[in-house]
């Protein structure tokens, strides 16, 4: 197998991987927040402006993770330097 | 397939290139200025006031509400520039109604550029509020040892903040730009709609957090100081 096919599994392989893993974390971690948020909004009704806004700032910063997964397999499709670098040798031979 | 606005290439001579991210930046902050220099011509204080003067209005007073609320005092020396980086970031993302825009901040220059700038906001503030001998000596607390530690967690926050409003926005043009080639009218419609939230979403935590970063910098450390 030459170095093209393999680099080409490679990456494929690994984008699909990174974005399979990478999303169940966050996934898990978001339901777990929204349902304590839920529960605490339930308690304390009027903390709600609180209790919403930082919900909001918590379920951002776990989305970052999911999204740094989501970047590092795009680069692996889109705009992989060792794709380029074997293609751009098999164009120049 | 296009991964950011910075592969449209407008102009180029040599090395410097106007491509998409530039003219669309410029195009907005064009389109903001104007926009609020036209609606503030004719302030008026009476009951009478118009729909813009409202809007702008509630945008201000809500944006200082929402300031106040992390913890920092006087909302008015902080609403230049966290209001501006709100208004600029929901701006790019409302505007993709338009057809053939694409936002700015879907391209890790632009986003980049943004964190760089609260990067260098939470310092100045910081030094403004505690002096220089103060906000340096935050570095060292709780103890000495978490020294490398703060400063690793100051460059990694701001990577985080980059990164975050990159990939939400890069993703929603992506995922729109896949639909459109395999399924006709509604879906992408609907996920372009949940893009508009999620620009929004985004648009707000990145200025929230920003606010967060400044009040933690910002905040009455001596009990001597009062």
């Amino acid at each position: 197998m030459d170095h093209t096919t393999l680099i080409a599994i490679a990456s494929i392989v690994t984008a699909g991987l990174t974005i399979a893993f990478g999303s169940i974390g966050p996934a898990l971690g978001e339901g777990r927040a929204v349902a304590t948020a839920l529960s605490s909004l339930a308690q304390q009704p009027d903390a709600a402006a609180t209790i919403t806004r930082t919900l909001f700032v918590g379920l951002a910063m776990i989305e970052s993770i999911a999204i740094y997964c989501f970047v590092v397999s795009m680069i692996l499709i889109f705009a992989n330097p060792f794709w380029n670098h074997v293609i751009a040798q098999a164009a120049g031979k | 397939m296009r991964l950011s606005p910075d592969d449209i290439i407008l102009w180029q001579h040599g090395f410097l290139k106007l491509n998409g991210t530039i003219a669309f930046t410029w195009g907005l902050m064009l389109l903001l200025a104007v926009g609020s220099k036209l609606i503030t011509r004719k302030l008026s204080t009476a009951l009478e006031r118009s729909r813009w003067q409202s809007l702008l209005e509630i945008l201000v007073t809500g944006i200082e509400g929402q300031i106040a609320d992390v913890g920092l005092r006087q909302p008015r020396t902080y609403i230049g520039f966290l209001g501006t980086l709100f208004l600029f970031i929901a701006m790019a993302n409302l505007c993709t109604v338009i057809p053939g825009y694409e936002p700015p901040t879907g391209s890790l220059s632009t986003t980049a550029a943004l964190a760089l700038c609260v990067l260098a906001a939470v310092p100045f503030y910081g030094i403004k509020e505690e002096g220089l001998h103060g906000y340096l000596r935050s570095y060292a607390e709780p103890t000495i040892i978490m020294l490398p530690f703060n400063i690793i967690s100051e460059l990694s926050r701001t990577l985080a903040l980059a990164v975050r409003l990159f990939g939400n926005m890069m993703s929603g043009t992506m995922i729109l730009a896949i639909l459109l080639t395999i399924t006709p009218f509604i879906f992408p419609i609907a996920m372009s709609a949940l893009g508009l939230l999620t620009g929004m979403v985004q648009a707000y935590i990145f200025s929230i957090l920003a606010a967060v970063y400044i009040a933690a910098a910002t905040r009455d450390r001596a009990p001597a100081r009062r």
